[in-house]
């Protein structure tokens, strides 16, 4: 593959002094799912929110999204509507009902009418499990529960690509399995899907392909068998060591 | 009896409550032309403040401090008096009303300034990954929200812009103060005095205790 659906050269990241992000090269395919491990602080989570520029990024780098340069400026809306993200916080709108959280994008951003923005939107809270919920508020959810209207808050409009920055983190254990289950349904559906995560399980079980990142570099690309079973770096092998073996 | 003759003298109190409301209803009129200049350009001055190119942000900024150091009164005098040596000729009543809503704009940009930062990065963040306008983030999403936070110190501020108002009167403005003033002449009586007091609390009292009731209310919720 010469030239990815994301097409990631030389991207790099600096706060200050601090370099989060040291050159990355990157292609993913269309439809591929990856999944970025690394300790905290790798710049995993840098590296996905610059694809859809919630980060700046140095000047020099390349980051394309299907054929359009992310950039400031009239392309980036056009970039975004395309890249849907799930966050760790859930980051949902306090003030609007599940259903509302669902609607507003593709009424404002894709022009919908309200009639047609209510039906997808609760077909969606249908397919993550929350339909019943739909006229409550986000503070009356669980945060399994607000993660999946998240999810479907994203799949609203249609993406192509969802990023996903540690969507289980903040999560009670219990709550996991169900964010995940959503996420493993989607991951069968086509769309395109970047996931940093700690759930290894998820990641060897999901993923077509699987990065290592340490110090803002990637360290390691592979299969999950690859990375998980027999990893080339040392690195990757301590990092391994350390979050499988407790 | 000499006391209530003197401040509470119900007679002169029937004989001038016609002046004390038509005062009542020119300083309303003050107040509410005010207050709602004052919101709108304060509005906008906030986004400025927070969101415009630097130049003007830096502009928004001095504005904001002039208009929060000066005295109204002094504001108001250079407006009505030192302004018409510019050619600028406002009535009294314009002039009460720039004065008060320039500086009222200051306070609520500041107020809608804090509102809208006390909104979490996250908002901002949601908002624009799923591809909203800069417009649509404001309107659809942080406004809404940092509504709830400024309606007490909004509330306070047009509280503050409603006693202001008594500020007219040194422009010969006939607002509720300068009636009371002149009724007091007419009447050689401070008693209209006393009943422009009574007003002012009247009208005002529900707003304080509005305030109180919404910051225990806030307060409770965020806590």
């Amino acid at each position: 593959m010469d030239r990815g659906f994301i097409h990631i050269r030389g991207l790099s990241k600096k706060y200050g002094a601090y370099t989060a992000l040291q050159g990355i090269d990157l292609d993913i395919a269309e439809g591929e799912v990856v999944c970025v491990i690394g300790p905290s602080g790798s710049g995993k989570s840098t590296l996905i929110r610059c694809i859809n520029l919630l980060e700046e990024f140095e000047p020099g780098s390349t980051l394309v999204v299907d054929g359009t340069p992310v950039a400031r400026g009239a392309a980036l809306q056009k970039v975004r509507a395309e890249v849907g993200m799930v966050f760790q916080s859930f980051n949902l709108f306090p003030h609007l009902t599940v259903l509302r959280n669902v609607m507003l994008a593709p009424m404002r951003v894709r022009g919908l009418p309200p009639g047609q923005a209510e039906r997808r939107a609760r077909d969606l809270l249908a397919r993550v499990g929350i339909a019943e919920q739909a006229e409550k508020y986000p503070g009356q959810l669980s945060g399994g529960q607000q993660q999946r209207v998240a999810i479907a808050r994203a799949l609203a409009m249609e993406p192509r690509v969802m990023l996903f920055d540690e969507p289980t983190s903040a999560l009670d254990p219990e709550m996991v399995g169900e964010v995940l289950d959503v996420m493993r349904a989607l991951a069968g559906s086509g769309v395109t899907m970047v996931v940093v995560t700690h759930e290894m399980g998820f990641a060897r079980q999901v993923a077509d392909r699987v990065i290592f990142m340490d110090g803002g570099r990637i360290v390691e690309i592979g299969t999950p068998a690859q990375i998980f079973d027999t990893p080339r770096e040392a690195r990757t092998r301590n990092f391994l060591g350390a979050v499988l073996n407790h | 009896m000499d006391l209530l003759d003197t401040f509470f003298n119900v007679p002169v109190l029937v004989r001038t409550y016609p002046m004390l409301l038509w005062g009542l209803w020119v300083t309303i009129k003050i107040g509410v032309v005010s207050i709602v200049l004052g919101l709108v350009a304060g509005l906008a001055l906030a986004l400025v403040r927070l969101y415009a190119p630097a130049v003007l942000r830096a502009l928004a900024r001095v504005y904001i401090n002039v208009m929060r150091s000066i005295p109204l009164l002094v504001l108001l005098i250079v407006i009505y008096y030192a302004l018409p040596f510019l050619g600028i000729r406002l009535s009294p009543f314009m002039s009460s009303v720039a004065a008060l809503s320039l500086v009222s704009a200051a306070y609520t940009a500041e107020i809608f300034r804090a509102g809208i930062e006390a909104i979490p990065k996250g908002q901002f963040e949601a908002s624009g990954a799923l591809g909203l306008s800069p417009r649509h983030t404001m309107v659809d999403v942080i406004l809404p929200q940092a509504i709830r936070i400024v309606i007490p110190p909004l509330t306070n501020n047009c509280i503050n812009v409603l006693k202001d108002t008594a500020l007219a009167s040194v422009v010969a403005m006939p607002d509720l103060l300068k009636q009371a003033t002149q009724a007091q002449a007419v009447a050689a009586n401070p008693s209209p005095l006393i009943g422009a007091a009574i007003i002012y609390i009247a009208l005002l009292w529900p707003m304080v205790s509005m305030v109180s009731r919404l910051e225990r209310r806030f307060g409770r919720a965020s806590r």
